[in-house]
């Protein structure tokens, strides 16, 4: 059989399947005022800006930006999306402080590895704090700890909201909460040790892998319980993208890790499907779940394409699932499935544009909503930076790209602008939505919000820059047969150096975040007007 | 979208094609591929040294996949031929790596026979090599006043060596060696198959 010809074939016939199966779901595929998208306002709420992070001066401010709003919003859709909000606080305050923990675990184990690179007999008496194990332990923490709990945390307190419902078995996810990160905590201390089973983002051993898929299991199953006792027809293009994420992942999971089933190099293109698709049908789905919510939300206005948005699900779906064997370009490993995985990276595009351009419409003629609204700031550059990392994704799969920055300090820069630049910026934005809303109290400190914002931006883009031209240089120093090997390390050194002062600004930035929330959560610092600045209905709940 | 059921459904079915063409479909494929000729187990040293190959996190910086001489020249480098699908038939887990922090490994063993050069650059690397960024790795060696019997006693150049001592390897170091010095596929690969090659025009 001429595999080639078989997989042109099955391509064409899938991709021409997905476009049915999308055109099955449209409802008015060519409306521009989608219902669907009007899911998450209740009546006479559109044009209405919602920013709890924002301080009164700066709601003011932030409404002064939108045209006026059309009428009061009806109270009692209001007063049920407060009791949404009052059952999914608890689950989301345990998941949201975890992820802060770990968000700080990782930042200061990335940033010991990354000066480790430029300084290598720096702290090398112990075993643990060796690059090889530190640095692992940074994506561990972050793969396994930040993104997943934030991500997860965020989920729990927006599907209430939009499924117009309260949170049902919330006493599940807190339980599943702290076996996940019991189970975390016991595999960063493994990794520690030296306990691995060496492949990359799967390191943390099986046997403890069983807790996180309990741990996952129970978070995930009061999203299940909510979504069966949904009180809206109409499921929002969020609570897709989020319904999803969650059958996915423990699917990935738990085939990577079955025991004594996979050799050699099959083992390897499961690797990299699941550590691509970790990415792509876990983070990203979980993130742009939340891009779809708050970036409407928060300006009041329904997004511009629902139908746009559909597309950009399926073919995310489609498409995402078969990219990662580009992680094995020119590797040893059968031609077709390289070629599969180029071509899906491609293709990869359209969903991207999709989303991007539906981000942007939304988006357009309200940009001085940024200059107000926290939480904007952050969604909408973590929204900027999944269309820049996904572009570069999808040209870094072919094979002349490929071919010099493979192997180079250039993948793990763009793997950085996806899972920080997108993933992390988005999450934070969330969290700056969502705590005023878990704890009913607002940020204590308005400023140290913008501290953290400049911090993590400037720090972020150093961090890019640098690490971009080091995998560059080192790239076409390798290609180039007539420069000893040592040359292509003796470039990058600088901006190896450039990569640490990055990282430490975003450290800096997230010890800001960590100190802010945990004021927050302990409930010090100064009160201006309390809860009531939330709403003008939150007084009396 | 209003079914729920649809959805998930829909959404585990994407996911199933993407585990048929890149778990299902290599599986069936690679499952009956056999060791290329002239490739041995690994010995019980050396499989207890890629285990410490593994503790130690080598493979974030080394691969093990020499690319062909169209694409790269991993060959002039002294990395080796491109590797094929039964140089790693006694590999579990695979180890072939994402970064080339420092050089390929896969053939290192031919390239570097001498287990003294490779203890000595485990314990500094910049004794042998001026500017690497590799980490050196004290803890894997014991610093004593004078061996004892049986150790295996570091060689270093005198400036690396500690003042008033020998640098002993652990176990681990040794092992750790072993399993360096059988990456060895200089032997030559089979007839590729047409569709399980590597990249080659």
């Amino acid at each position: 059989m001429d595999i080639p010809l078989l997989l042109l074939s099955s391509f064409i016939i899938a991709v021409t399947g997905l476009f049915f199966f999308i055109w099955s779901l449209r409802r008015g595929l060519l409306d521009p005022d989608a219902a669907g998208a009007k899911v998450i306002f209740s009546p006479g709420e559109i044009g209405r800006v919602e920013e709890p992070a924002a301080t009164g001066v700066g709601q003011r401010e932030l409404q002064r930006t939108m045209t006026a709003s059309h009428g009061e919003p009806d109270a009692d859709e209001l007063q049920a999306r407060l009791a949404a909000d009052a059952s999914s606080a608890r689950p989301a305050f345990v998941l949201l402080g975890f992820a802060v923990f770990w968000l700080l675990v990782a930042s200061l184990a990335g940033l010991t590895s990354s000066i480790k690179l430029h300084e290598p007999d720096w702290l090398t008496q112990y075993a643990w704090l060796s690059f090889g194990r530190i640095r692992t332990i940074h994506l561990n923490a972050v793969a396994y700890g930040w993104a997943p709990m934030a991500a997860l945390g965020v989920a729990l307190w927006m599907m209430p909201r939009l499924l117009k419902t309260r949170l049902e078995g919330a006493r599940f996810a807190v339980c599943g909460a702290v076996l996940w990160n019991i189970g975390l905590a016991i595999g960063i201390g493994c990794i520690a040790v030296g306990i691995n089973d060496g492949m990359e983002w799967l390191e943390i051993p099986g046997q403890v892998g069983v807790l996180f898929a309990v741990g996952g299991a129970m978070i995930g199953l009061p999203l299940v319980f909510t979504l069966r006792r949904r009180k809206v027809e109409h499921l929002y293009v969020s609570v897709w993208y989020m319904g999803a994420a969650l059958f996915w992942f423990p699917v990935l999971y738990i085939v990577a890790k079955l025991p004594n089933l996979h050799f050699g190099v099959e083992q390897a293109t499961m690797n990299w499907w699941f550590g691509h698709n970790v990415l792509g049908l876990f983070y990203t789905p979980l993130s742009l779940a939340a891009v779809y919510y708050f970036l409407p939300k928060v300006i009041g206005r329904p997004i511009q394409s629902y139908n746009l948005s559909l597309i950009g699900f399926w073919c995310l779906a489609f498409f995402y699932g078969q990219v990662g064997g580009h992680h094995l370009v020119g590797g040893p490993v059968p031609e077709w499935l390289v070629t599969l995985s180029i071509v899906q990276s491609i293709m990869m595009i359209v969903p991207v544009v999709a989303f991007s351009l539906n981000q942007h419409l939304t988006m357009r003629g309200h940009f001085a909503a940024l200059k107000h609204s926290p939480t904007l700031r952050f969604v909408v550059l973590g929204g900027m930076m999944y269309t820049l990392s996904s572009i570069q994704g999808s040209f870094e799969a072919l094979r002349s790209v490929n071919t010099v920055t493979h192997f180079t300090h250039f993948t793990v820069a763009h793997a950085h602008l996806g899972l920080y630049g997108f993933v992390t910026l988005v999450m934070f934005g969330a969290i700056y939505f969502a705590m005023p809303r878990i704890v009913s109290r607002e940020w204590p400190y308005p400023k140290l919000i913008a501290v953290h914002f400049w911090l993590v931006a400037i720090g972020f883009a150093i961090y890019f820059v640098s690490l971009t031209t080091a995998g560059l240089l080192q790239g076409f120093a390798m290609l180039d047969a007539s420069k000893p090997f040592m040359e292509s390390v003796r470039v990058t050194l600088p901006w190896l150096e450039g990569r640490s002062i990055g990282g430490a600004l975003m450290t800096l930035g997230h010890l800001a975040f960590a100190a802010h929330f945990l004021l927050m959560a302990l409930a010090r610092g100064p009160r201006r007007s309390g809860a009531a600045i939330l709403r003008p209905l939150a007084r009396t709940a | 979208m209003e079914n729920h059921v649809k959805l998930i459904s829909g959404a585990m079915v994407t996911l199933a094609i993407a585990t048929a063409s890149l778990v299902v479909l290599p599986y069936l494929q690679l499952r009956h591929e056999p060791p290329t000729p002239g490739l041995k187990p690994y010995t019980e040293v050396q499989l207890r040294g890629r285990q410490e190959y593994i503790r130690q996190g080598c493979v974030y910086c080394h691969s093990q996949q020499p690319r062909d001489p169209s694409q790269a020249p991993d060959d002039k480098r002294g990395w080796g031929r491109p590797s094929v699908a039964g140089d790693y038939y006694y590999d579990r887990p695979h180890l072939l790596g994402t970064m080339r922090t420092g050089p390929d490994l896969l053939n290192i063993g031919a390239r570097q026979p001498s287990p003294d050069w490779q203890l000595g650059h485990l314990y500094q690397p910049r004794a042998y090599t001026p500017g690497s960024i590799m980490p050196a790795y004290p803890f894997l060696f014991e610093v004593k006043s004078e061996a004892g019997p049986g150790d295996k006693v570091v060689a270093l150049p005198p400036q690396f060596a500690p003042a008033g001592g020998v640098v002993v390897a652990t176990q681990e170091a040794q092992d750790l060696v072993a399993y360096l010095l059988s990456l060895d596929r200089t032997f030559p690969a089979l007839a590729p198959l047409a569709d399980a090659s590597p990249a080659s025009k």
